[in-house]
């Protein structure tokens, strides 16, 4: 695989090129990066590219991987079906 | 980022970056928009970027019907080089009671005088719009084809830099924190990184608006409301429109990417929570489930939350404060600013550089909207 077909968010299918597209454009957070391209929405939450990211902000920013901000992780963590959950709800109201 | 500027924008959302990209349309070059996080941190980048022409109000059907013709071509209109995403798959509005079935027809009415492409709808003609819809309790439907969707980040990117383009400077990661004032003027804005000497304040941080008109003295009656949203796993193309009922409260939309993304209408207190909540989880579930049977099977990947800036009447608010001159706030859009931006950015643009526009701004005044004064019937306030 070439450098530039490496993919930084497999289940978005973003290259390490896209991301760096977007840094070169000017935007430095990982939120920004997320909002334009979709990086770290997919299944999987951002679990592997989130840190693939930081790292490409902070080398290409020349800034500490610290500083970078992280976007809040928001739950559901584990994908449950809008079925079963729409389930519990009519449960609980029946117990009410 | 220079000392002084003739005017200052506050807020990098789609209302500040639009009027900041009208206004050095014509002509007015030495503007500075500051946003203290980055362009589209707040409302503007957490909301489902809707359009919909189908309201009651006819000033609202209006604005929102100009709104989404600039929309159709924003891209020419502010030289983008990305597309803005436009999606006019339409909006389905369902009522589940008479009453709302009835305010629907008035609806209707107001909007063909527009000239907006709405119709009427028995039930069974809303299966043939969206042949997923649980018809239990559906008493008829509107539907309007023009109703769609944009990407929120790329219609407010495409407004920025047009306004860079035409000589508009952009300070990202700066937060205003005071102001100073002569002769009940307004004279320099106070940020994080630095003073800036400025004539002119335009106050577009949304649901933050009041308490920085507070800091000159002015009260604008608005609130922020949570609303929370969540997005289920792409799955194939299901329903290309936007499915809405206001009496069970809901919204839901399959996205391009094929992920669907809805909410519910809260009942909460006045806040500025940003979490999400297994509550709303649950319920949406429960709710979304019984319009939509075949949502059921669809997992949840991300729910998220954002504020609606509220106003007493739900209609935006555009007011120079009584105690500080040239200081002008532009919020109030109560959960519906994306789809009135484009054409609200006009009128203010008119308004500060004299020019004659259709809309008459001193109509809105903010005294008629104080809490306390007839809010009238807050049913027509949710269907329009
Ligand atoms: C969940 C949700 C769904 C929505 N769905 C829709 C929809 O479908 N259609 C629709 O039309 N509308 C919708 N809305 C409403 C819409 O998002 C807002 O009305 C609109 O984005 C407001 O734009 P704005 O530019 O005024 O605000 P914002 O985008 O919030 O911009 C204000 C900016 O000001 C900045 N700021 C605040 N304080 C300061 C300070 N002191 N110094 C510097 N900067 C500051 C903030 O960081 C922020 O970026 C929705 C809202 C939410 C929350």
């Amino acid at each position: 695989m070439s450098k530039q077909e490496t993919l930084l968010c497999r289940c978005e299918d973003i290259t390490r090129e896209q991301i760096r597209a977007c840094i070169a454009e000017g935007y430095q957070t990982i939120d920004e990066i997320k909002r334009i391209t979709r990086a770290g929405m997919g299944p999987c939450q951002g679990r592997t590219c989130r840190m693939l990211i930081a790292q490409e902000i902070s080398a290409c920013l020349n800034i500490p991987i610290e500083e970078v901000l992280m976007p809040a992780f928001r739950p559901p963590v584990k994908p449950l079906s809008m079925g079963i959950l729409a389930d519990a709800y009519e449960e609980k109201e029946a117990e009410q | 980022m220079k000392k002084g500027y003739d005017i200052v924008i506050i807020g990098g959302g789609i209302i500040g970056c639009s009027i900041a990209f009208e206004l050095s349309k014509r002509g007015v070059k030495d503007i500075l928009l500051v946003e203290k996080r980055f362009l589209t941190a707040g409302a503007t980048g957490r909301c489902g970027a809707g359009i919909r022409q189908q309201w009651g109000a006819e000033l609202n059907a209006s604005i929102a019907l100009e709104s989404t013709h600039i929309l159709e071509h924003l891209e020419e209109y502010t030289g983008y080089d990305h597309s803005i995403e436009l999606h006019q798959g339409g909006y389905l509005l369902v009522a589940y009671t008479d009453k709302e079935w009835a305010q629907f027809q008035k609806n209707l009415e107001v909007q063909h005088k527009l000239g907006i492409e709405s119709v009427g709808l028995t039930p069974r003609e809303c299966l043939d719009i969206v042949p997923y819809l649980n018809l239990d309790g559906v008493v008829g439907g509107t539907f309007c084809q023009k109703d769609g969707h944009a990407n929120p980040f790329h219609s407010t990117q495409a407004y920025a830099k047009g306004a860079m383009r035409q000589g508009v400077d952009i300070e990202t990661f700066c937060e205003v924190t005071g102001f100073r004032t002569s002769n009940r003027a307004i004279t320099a804005v106070e940020t994080t990184k630095g003073i800036v000497e400025t004539k002119m304040v335009i106050n577009c941080a949304n649901t933050r608006a009041p308490e920085l008109a507070a800091m000159v003295g002015d009260d604008i009656p608005v609130y922020s409301e949570r609303h929370q949203a969540l997005v289920t796993e792409p799955v194939e193309p299901l329903i290309d429109c936007m499915v809405m009922s206001f009496s069970r409260s809901y919204y839901v939309q399959q996205t391009p990417h094929g992920s669907f993304v809805m909410g519910i209408g809260p009942k909460e207190e006045p806040s500025h929570n940003f979490h999400s909540s297994w509550q709303f989880l649950e319920q949406n579930c429960a709710i979304m489930c019984e319009a939509l049977p075949i949502l059921r099977k669809l997992n949840v990947v991300r729910q998220w939350a954002g504020q609606y800036d509220m106003s007493p009447d739900r209609h935006p608010v555009i007011d120079e404060a009584d105690t500080c001159k040239n200081f002008y706030s532009v919020c109030g859009f109560s959960g519906h600013g994306f789809m009135v931006a484009p054409r609200i950015a006009i009128l203010m643009a008119n308004y500060l550089t004299g020019q004659k526009d259709s809309i008459d701004i001193t109509k809105s005044a903010k005294k008629d909207l104080r809490p306390g004064i007839s809010l009238s019937n807050l049913l027509l306030y949710n269907c329009i």
